[in-house]
């Protein structure tokens, strides 16, 4: 699959829900619309609400990976303002 | 806007909701509102934006703290008896949120000063306990063209609208003039359920907040009533008035009056 190089990275290590969504949320927010935001976080249920949370928003999630034991990979497009 | 680290917190339940989000947070911290009255509806109308973090605030009060406020007044207390009602507003509302700039103004508000108080506020709050109050505050924000969140409260019921000058209906287009002296009783005579204001208030601070976000759809045109005791509300539509003496089409009310004569509590 191809790489999709991320136009803004965010590390939101140690944070726990709400305030992981919190800060993805604000990040995006500051993007442009079909920008993609990749966000490094290591709370295992951020990784499975982030993504839902975004979609409902309407925004694309290209990526969910687990990068090691403690540490995932999210990668999302915003898709609307 | 960039948040710091504790705001991220505090806000985190709006910047969480897609009708506010961070932008709509911004829009809070960047906005002003004015309200008059630190009594039972100025309290929690202003508890309730200062929590929310809107940026300024100003609180327009002449009365000072009193016992018998504390059963419905909920920014007051038994510390601050004798204070002024705004002095004392400010101090728990800056003990809640630092992020807010209360404006205490300790005076009775006039024909002569209104205009001039409310000219850069964003939207204005009605909480005031008397007819004199009600109109003038109802004429000026229609004059200034300032949106105006009206509430009012006796017994077990309570009332709030909208007036959106230019677009919608204002006071005088329900009730043209205010009643004679001595025919409506006040709270002071007829008593009030003291949670009534808190109910009244929090609707009125939730039309703030709409108004700020421009989300949603505020009661312009309609006057909500609220029943404590039969727990109802309604709404009845209030057209806009053709013939109204303010914002009709040959208005006859041009400048601002002073309702003094034969009223009491004037705020």
């Amino acid at each position: 699959m191809e790489e999709i190089t991320p136009d803004k990275k965010i590390n939101i290590k140690g944070l726990v829900c709400p305030y992981t969504f919190v800060k993805a949320k604000l990040a995006i927010e500051s993007m442009d619309v079909g920008q993609v935001l990749e966000i490094l976080l290591d709370y295992e249920e951020a990784s499975r609400s982030i993504p839902k949370s975004m979609e409902d928003h309407g925004q694309k999630v290209l990526k969910v990976e687990k990068i090691n034991d403690t540490d995932w990979i999210l990668q999302i497009r915003k898709d609307r303002d | 806007m960039e948040f710091t680290d504790e705001q991220v917190l505090r806000y985190s339940r709006h910047i969480i909701l897609p009708e506010v989000g961070g932008k709509g947070q911004a829009r809070i911290a960047n906005a002003k509102v004015f309200i008059v009255g630190a009594g039972g509806l100025g309290c929690p109308v202003g508890y309730y934006l200062t929590a929310a973090g809107v940026g300024t605030i100003a609180l327009v009060d002449n009365d000072n703290v009193e016992i018998s406020n504390l059963q419905r007044q909920i920014a007051h207390s038994v510390n601050t008896i004798g204070m002024p009602k705004v002095e004392s507003a400010k101090r728990t509302f800056e003990g809640l949120n630092p992020d807010v700039n209360v404006i205490a103004l300790r005076q009775r508000i006039s024909k002569d000063d209104i205009i001039d108080l409310i000219k850069d506020y964003d939207v204005v709050v009605d909480g005031s306990d008397n007819f004199p109050t009600r109109y003038l505050v109802n004429d000026a924000c229609v004059m200034a063209k300032k949106p105006l969140v009206s509430g009012a409260i006796l017994r077990f019921e309570g009332q709030v609208t909208t007036i959106m000058p230019g677009e919608g209906p204002c006071y005088r287009c329900l009730f043209e003039e205010p009643p004679p002296p001595g025919l409506v009783p006040s709270c002071q005579e007829a008593g009030v359920l003291g949670v009534l204001p808190g109910v009244i208030g929090g609707l009125q601070a939730t039309e703030v907040l709409k108004l700020i976000l421009g989300k949603g759809e505020v009661l312009k045109g309609e006057l909500l009533i609220y029943n404590a005791l039969k727990t109802t509300f309604r709404k009845v539509k209030v057209p806009k008035n053709p013939h109204c003496p303010l914002c009709g089409e040959n208005p006859t009310i041009t400048e601002l009056i002073d309702y003094n004569e034969g009223y009491c509590a004037m705020q």
